[in-house]
């Protein structure tokens, strides 16, 4: 339905899309996920003939949008960042001149009650735009996208400035738009294109960094397996968690363990990551059992998309992040968190995970170490 | 293109430039009309007209400030643009729209002509020429205007610069008007000029004298400006 072939723009020197080309089946949603600036916009801007690639091709249904663009836009409804309201005029009379300006054969009254109904609009139909909400402005934008029935939608950001009740119900609306239309949508709110999107393209930098399902992406990025593991120690002491630490370490099958925060007193999470070939929970619950721990408890966790986006986005593609390992994992999530410092206050701490102590993974080295000895030090007090 | 015509027309009245245009228009050519015809005892309206091309000249620039300038400013021209409707259509809805409210405003004229009468004999040439001259201006000037509209984002800026450039348009010809005996470099500047000057032709319809050349020179300008954006 949708193609995109080696597409780039240039805004003089800058590249702000880089060859990127991608394939849109028919009645598929595909989100377009990307940090700020990551050439979203730029790229549904060029889908929708609204401004002119550099090179390469997109066609909307066969129709190449720059040779005959009448008849390729036809065929997209298009809601831009910003919707393109002319705000002295009512709803009824905007999406009216939409009607008019998108030659639309399809019974006039009816086909814009229609589009209300879809977007609950039906009762601001009489009021100026000016005078609306955002949200509701947010969906007069989506209505004028969905007037003359186009097979292709694409929305930017169609969720931004909605509370959580519009929210939902824009995604309810999307995902049942989903099944007669061709979607794309962009947005940077992770679990909003998790619970949407068949299928997910991750652009950074005007490059596209990933492809395929929430799923597929994962597997690609890392073979690895993630658990978290919550074991008491018999001293609740910090020695405890050394202890615990390079012991599983030295477990067959471990890449990479962790010791995350106290959760109760002495207590303490472990992050581990397996290489995916050894199942490590029986030998785990053997280890403890030798040594007189107890798991309370453990819980397998594949990466999020959230993991996923971090990964891909901070360490910059694909292929770096495998090489590196459970090295680069630890740059990728910078966490915040409050910790108790010696004097008894408590202090939003921006955790490295490089900076603490208990890290067991491969070569560490040796002065942020003692860094992080501090800081956790102070945590148990 | 009716579509973005009857949008604009629309727009034009909610946001009341319509009516200050309309009200100024008439105010000011009726001033002119008094001065000009009723207390001078002539039925010749040919000074009222040379007197209008300075209202057409000031206030064209406020009809064609906003048509491009806005929807690049609010971003509507996204709509627009990815409409299947071609750069054409959106151009030519505007340009007629605003040459529509300055007709409406123009046709005030066969007002005075209904007054002249109940007063005297009309010469009709003279005022049928006239109108034609004033349309014709009128329409070369907000293309004009329109071309620059697209140009920014910024409304006041438009409008100053379309008064400015409009007014450039018309001294040029006085400045060069010296130029005419003199050597051949400055003969070519003065034909150049006036070639592209409006006052003068505009003159000549005043005069009744409905030149050809004229009317093509007018419809020519308008529709360069206008295929530039």
């Amino acid at each position: 339905m949708i193609e995109v072939r080696n597409l780039t723009k240039k805004y003089g020197d800058k590249l702000a899309v880089n060859n990127i080309s991608f394939k849109v089946e028919k009645g598929e949603i595909l989100g377009f996920l990307g940090p700020n600036g990551a050439g979203k916009s730029t790229t549904m801007n060029m889908l929708t003939g609204y401004i002119s690639s550099t090179s390469g091709d997109v066609l909307i249904d066969g129709v190449d949008i720059l040779e005959d663009p009448k008849k390729a836009k036809a065929n997209i409804g298009y809601l831009p960042e910003i919707p393109p309201l002319y705000v002295d005029m009512t709803v009824e009379a905007y999406l009216g001149f939409v009607y008019d300006m998108k030659k639309c054969k399809l019974p006039r009254k009816a086909h814009l009650k229609d589009v209300c109904n879809l977007c609950r609009i039906e009762d601001v139909r009489g009021r100026l735009i000016k005078n609306l909400s955002k949200g509701y402005r947010q969906r007069v934008g989506l209505a004028q996208a969905l007037i003359n029935n186009p097979p292709v939608l694409i929305l930017d950001e169609p969720t931004v400035g909605l509370d959580p009740n519009q929210i939902i119900e824009i995604r309810t609306l999307i995902k049942k738009l989903g099944k007669r239309h061709t979607v794309i949508l962009s947005s940077h709110i992770l679990p909003e294109i998790q619970a949407v999107c068949d299928r997910i393209i991750i652009i950074n930098k005007g490059t596209v960094a990933a492809d395929g399902t929430a799923d597929e992406i994962a597997k690609n990025i890392t073979n690895k397996h993630k658990m978290t593991l919550r074991i008491e120690g018999p001293t609740h002491t910090a020695d405890d968690k050394r202890l615990i630490t390079e012991k599983i370490r030295v477990m067959d099958g471990v890449k990479y363990v962790r010791a995350d925060m106290e959760r109760e007193k002495g207590i303490y999470d472990y992050d581990v990551e397996t290489d995916g070939k050894t199942d490590v929970r029986r030998a785990l619950n053997k280890l403890c059992a030798d040594n007189g721990w107890n798991i309370l408890m453990l819980q397998l966790s594949d990466l999020t998309l959230e993991d996923i986006f971090l990964k891909i986005t901070m360490d910059e593609g694909l292929d770096k992040s495998d090489d590196k390992d459970g090295k680069s994992k630890s740059k990728s999530k910078p966490k915040i968190e409050i910790k108790t410092t010696a004097s008894g206050k408590l202090k939003a701490v921006q955790e490295d995970d490089e900076e603490e102590d208990s890290i067991i993974g491969g070569d560490e080295d040796e002065e942020t170490s003692e860094a992080g000895t501090e800081e956790n030090n102070g945590g148990e007090e | 293109m009716l579509a973005i015509y009857r949008r604009e027309i629309g727009a034009f009245f909610t946001s009341g430039v319509a009516y200050v245009f309309l009200a100024v228009f008439w105010l000011v050519s009726g001033i002119f009309f008094y001065n000009g015809v009723i207390t001078s005892g002539f039925a010749d309206t040919s000074s009222l007209f040379s007197s209008m091309f300075y209202v057409v000249m000031f206030l064209i620039p406020v009809l064609t400030m906003k048509l491009l300038s806005e929807e690049k400013k609010n971003k509507t021209d996204q709509g627009l643009l990815t409409a299947p409707i071609s750069l054409w259509d959106i151009v030519l809805g505007k340009y007629f729209a605003a040459l529509t409210l300055f007709v409406i405003a123009e046709s005030i004229i066969f007002v005075y002509a209904f007054v002249i009468n109940y007063l005297g004999d009309v010469v009709w040439p003279t005022l049928i020429g006239n109108y034609f001259a004033t349309l014709f201006l009128g329409a070369a000037f907000i293309a004009v205007g329109l071309f620059i509209s697209s140009l920014t984002e910024n409304q006041m800026a438009s409008a100053v610069v379309s008064l400015v450039v409009i007014f450039v348009i018309y001294l040029s010809e006085m400045l060069v008007s010296n130029f005419e005996n003199g050597n051949i470099f400055k003969k070519v500047i003065f034909r150049i000029v006036s070639s592209i000057a409006f006052y003068s032709r505009y003159i000549e319809f005043t005069k009744g004298v409905f030149s050809l050349p004229g009317v093509v020179f007018f419809i020519s300008t308008a529709s360069c400006s206008t295929s530039s954006p």
